[in-house]
């Protein structure tokens, strides 16, 4: 079982509290875990990684075991913690806007 | 009895604004989306419950809502607005050529005909069609293909095509207006475009009167007569009476012509509503006094609707999709304010009161009147 962390705005717009607890067929990446939380809440394409390129968005950025993940590979394996599903798999909105 | 909703969009969220045909006493709905910039609420002329909105953040990007029941409840539908082949360049800030990207929707115009059809006008500058409810979009590119794409140049607020206006009289025609490009008209239901600016003059630009390039922040028509339409540009109120083939100014006595809304009478089709702004670098009203500019004569002789409206120290803005009218007998009229209000009159102008005064800073106001 992987645990995501969504920030609030996404939170709202997938209407769900708290983490989100995602099963992931195969090895446990960045994109396999993006890919199965778009599968399960379709309203997120495009809001976390843009259509078409699959870039992340700017303004987000992802974070696991206290290390930042937004320059990782995306199909780099996450930390052993993250498959296990002790540590979660954060998507972290950048604190600007006002 | 009729009723009136009020579908007001703002930088942190939407709020629906219902009346009866009083329009004395409102009910306020939301925020829906709360914290996320609604550029654009709008709903079907042929099933009023059907409510599209356009909501979008830095963080996120864009994601496109639809209502079935009139703003009670919302879906996601389809935010995949991919233009159509390489997209090229346009023209930046300092002239340099820049890559065509999809930033966000600035307005939306459901079908006359049809519930599930919509169009979307984006920045940078583009038109799509969705006919399945919003869930697919796809480009109207022979906008950008005209010829002229690579010339367009953003306004201070982006290049957006933030006006679309069907002709109720003819399904084939349309009109747009992107800032900066200029207004935009197809007769052929979107295949081909042509630029619609010949009579505007805007001294900012390398040739004042250059065929694309003009700041057009705003256009109005009145569905009876169709080939009039009435536009509030960077600087002037212009008119034409030939579906965009020439234009005239008509800010006659406007204390400024500056400004960013305008629209109709919903019954009068020569009585004309604006907004004055102070300038291009100070976006309030002149003096402090917010006041609505009406002219009964389609132009040129203008008088300020002042009663209920701040008269000393108001220093908000009205954007370019935050007027709109209702079509009860006597007109009602709306405006909402980068200050949060949002303003109502009853009585086409004479008289206005605020129905909220501290929302988010408002983007757009449209209101359905409700049998």
């Amino acid at each position: 079982m992987i645990r995501v962390v969504l920030p609030a705005h996404l939170r709202a717009l997938a209407h769900v509290d708290g983490e989100v607890q995602l099963e992931v067929t195969g090895p446990v990446t960045q994109r396999s875990v993006l890919e199965a939380l778009e599968a399960r809440y379709p309203m997120l394409r495009g809001t976390i990684r843009d259509h078409t390129t699959q870039q992340r968005r700017p303004w987000l950025r992802f974070f696991a075991c206290q290390e930042d993940l937004s320059h990782e590979p995306p199909d780099a394996p996450l930390p052993e913690a993250v498959a296990t599903g002790t540590e979660p798999y954060l998507v972290v909105g950048a604190i600007a806007g006002g | 009895m009729s009723k009136v909703r009020v579908l007001v969009g703002t930088r942190k969220g939407a709020f629906i604004l219902t009346s009866d045909g009083k329009r004395e006493n409102w009910d306020v709905s939301g925020p829906h989306f709360a914290g996320w910039e609604m550029y654009h609420l709008k709903g079907s002329p042929v099933e009023p419950n059907r409510l599209y909105a356009s909501q979008s953040s830095g963080w996120s990007g864009q994601v496109m809502q639809r209502s079935n029941d009139g703003g009670q409840t919302w879906e996601t539908v389809g935010n995949k607005f991919t233009y159509d082949g390489v997209p090229g360049t346009h023209q930046w800030y300092d002239g340099t050529p820049h890559p065509w990207e999809f930033k966000r929707v600035w307005h939306l115009e459901p079908s006359l005909t049809d519930p599930d059809t919509v169009y979307a006008g984006v920045e940078d500058a583009a038109l799509f069609i969705s006919k399945d409810g919003g869930q697919n979009w796809e480009e109207l590119s022979g906008l950008r293909g005209h010829g002229s794409g690579p010339h367009w140049q953003p306004g201070a607020g982006g290049m957006c095509l933030h006006t679309i206006i069907l002709d109720p009289s003819n399904p084939s025609r349309m009109f747009i207006a992107i800032s900066a490009a200029g207004a935009f008209r197809t007769d052929d239901s979107g295949k081909t475009w042509k630029p619609i600016n010949h009579g505007l003059r805007s001294q900012y630009i390398p040739d004042p009167t250059a065929e694309v390039g003009h700041c057009v922040h705003h256009i109005a028509m009145h569905p009876s007569r169709p080939g009039v339409l009435f536009m509030q540009k960077h600087w002037d109120v212009m008119r034409t009476d030939n579906a965009g083939d020439s234009w005239q100014e008509v800010s006659g006595n406007l204390p400024t012509d500056f400004g960013f809304a305008i629209d109709v009478h919903a019954h009068e089709p020569d009585t004309i509503y604006v907004v004055p702004i102070k300038s291009d670098s100070e976006h309030f009203p002149l003096e402090g006094k917010l006041r609505v500019y009406r002219s009964r004569t389609g132009g040129n002789e203008w008088e300020p609707l002042t009663k209920g409206l701040p008269q000393s120290n108001c220093y908000v803005n009205v954007l370019r999709d935050a007027m709109a009218v209702d079509a009860l007998d006597k007109c009602g009229v709306y405006f909402g304010t980068t200050g949060g209000q949002v303003y109502a009159s009853a009585d086409a102008g004479d008289t206005w009161a605020p129905i909220v005064r501290d929302l988010p800073a408002v983007l757009s106001v449209e209101v359905q009147t409700l049998s």
